[in-house]
């Protein structure tokens, strides 16, 4: 069974129709890479599924995402539940302008989570999960916006760890850091799919070649071709995928 | 050859009229520190700011200004605690729950408020608000309270609005790494958001604090004006700037000099608070 899948899935802002006839299948314990040009919808799929779209005023939507067969869209599902469940890592860093240690505490604090002891046990857990903890351990009440970019990143993919999630969209994660701090998110990520459902946007085909599983591509709102990221990118399908992938446009 | 001496002589116009506003108040405080310093060095500074007797027409005359010092803290302080909790709650609202349909007529009210002369104020608080202090405490109905609460409503819209300007300012990806942890909206804005725009609430404040020091002629409708030491909450009390008003008019010689240097002690107030507010500020920017 898929963890997500997503039906016949439309997207409009207003009159703008950003997403046609999604159909796709996101496995578990699997990275899936978003991939196409600027403006093809990647984001705007990946933002459907925690519904951080409902933020967009004149976002519609038809036909179905199931997170774990339940409609995520369906009036009755607590959307704030989904958000804890279906985590997500901003392409550039976006801690709180708090310390680190109650950047990582905001999440479970916010699902209820009081305890000193039990949230201690979280803030470690999730930077160690974050791979930052060595790095930072000693300074958790400095302020997090007064580390670098790439640990600010960390920060807060150990931010989304804290809330115990199941899936984790990550939008161009490394588009702002450096190489090496790309690199190591990247390591982390391989990492972090033992336990995760990762889906990921990247401009960066190298990227979705380095770290995924699977990879979807996209062209002006549609899905062109999604498979198996390393027969896609070997042997491409369609035509658009292939001039796309080899660097004719884009 | 024309074109630049034309430009020479905007520019003179441009630098004299930037140069207007310094001139100003260096002129103001020449004036008020000439005229209020040899009074102080001559009555002794320990004696005119910690003397708790104001009696001008006595033999001799005592003109201990402490009651007027504690008259203005007091006064002050009861504004802030009524109006910056109001006031930051009305921006908070502002800027994230209300609709644009009723922003549309709450912000221009917000924004009359600050424009209404003071003396105006002063009128509603001895029309409205001292009937209804009479009632429920006794007295006359002048009081640090009643002084207070008007106050409070006037620093409103300073607080209000550059408190939403600094809430509005904070980056909308605060919120939506809120959001995306599964936080409710409520929660997003009061734990994220209005922590991270508190420098510029901070100074908001502030600048409210200047604006209820200062104020003179809504407080002197209502403060009752006895120079006396405060005596409670329910009574009637004399700030530095009403005590300047109520005797200038009529103030010779060594009572005009000590209005002069009460002035000048409310200019020293004003400069704290000022510089209390660049310091603010300019850490909230860094």
């Amino acid at each position: 069974m898929s963890k997500i899948s997503i039906k016949k899935m439309d997207l409009y802002y207003t009159d703008f129709h950003a997403l046609k006839n999604i159909n796709m299948e996101i496995q578990a314990n699997e990275i899936t890479a978003f991939i196409g040009p600027s403006g093809c919808g990647k984001s705007t799929l990946l933002k459907s599924l925690n519904r951080m779209n409902d933020l967009v005023e004149g976002c519609r939507i038809s036909g179905d995402i199931l997170l774990d067969d339940e409609d995520i869209y369906d009036n009755d599902y607590d959307v704030n539940l989904l958000r804890k469940r279906v985590g997500m890592v901003f392409q550039s860093p976006n801690p709180f302008p708090m310390s680190i240690y109650d950047n990582i505490a905001y999440g479970p604090r916010t699902h209820g989570i009081k305890s000193k002891a039990k949230l201690d046990e979280i803030v470690e857990k999730s930077l160690r999960g974050g791979a930052i903890w060595d790095e930072i351990k000693d300074d958790l009440k400095k302020n997090a916006l007064r580390v670098s970019g790439g640990q600010q990143q960390r920060i807060c993919i150990a931010r989304a760890l804290a809330v115990d999630p199941e899936v984790l969209l990550m939008d161009e994660p490394t588009s702002a850091l450096d190489p090496i701090s790309t690199a190591k998110i990247e390591d982390l990520v391989q990492e972090l799919k033992k336990k995760y459902t990762i889906v990921m946007v990247t401009h960066n085909m190298q990227q979705a070649t380095r770290v995924s599983d699977k990879t979807a591509f996209f062209l002006t709102g549609e899905v062109i071709e999604f498979g198996n990221t390393e027969a896609m990118f070997s042997m491409p399908q369609d035509k658009r995928t292939e001039d796309y992938i080899t660097g004719r446009f884009g | 050859m024309k074109k630049n001496s034309l430009e020479g002589f905007m520019k003179g116009i441009f630098i004299l009229s930037a140069l207007m506003s310094v001139i100003s108040i260096v002129l103001i405080m020449y004036f008020i520190f000439a005229g209020g310093l040899p009074f102080i060095f001559e009555y002794g500074l320990k004696n005119f700011l910690l003397g708790t007797q104001w009696k001008p027409s006595n033999i001799p005359a005592s003109y201990g200004i402490l009651p007027m010092i504690l008259g203005s803290i007091y006064v002050t302080i009861g504004a802030t605690a009524i109006g910056v909790p109001i006031g930051i709650l009305t921006a908070t609202f502002l800027a994230k729950f209300c609709n644009d349909k009723l922003y549309k007529y709450l912000k221009p009210a917000i924004n009359l408020m600050s424009g209404i002369p003071s003396i105006v104020y002063g009128f509603f608080g001895l029309t409205v608000i001292v009937p209804i202090m009479r009632e429920f405490f006794g007295g006359t109905g002048m009081s640090i309270a009643t002084a207070s609460i008007l106050l409070g409503i006037m620093i409103l819209p300073t607080v209000i609005g550059m408190s939403e300007a600094s809430i509005r300012a904070v980056p909308a990806t605060y919120y939506e790494g809120s959001i995306a942890l599964g936080a409710t909206h409520e929660r997003s804005v009061m734990k994220v958001i209005l922590p991270a725009a508190k420098s510029g609430v901070l100074s908001s404040v502030i600048l409210g604090i200047g604006r209820a020091i200062g104020e003179t002629m809504a407080v002197i409708l209502v403060a009752g004006n006895q120079p006396r030491m405060p005596k409670g909450l329910f009574k009637g009390v004399r700030t530095m700037t009403t005590n300047i008003v109520m005797e200038m008019a009529y103030a010779a010689d060594q009572h005009r000099e000590a209005l002069i240097a009460t002035a000048a002690v409310l200019f020293i107030f004003i400069l704290i608070i000022n510089t209390v507010f660049l310091i603010v500020k300019r850490r909230g920017e860094n």
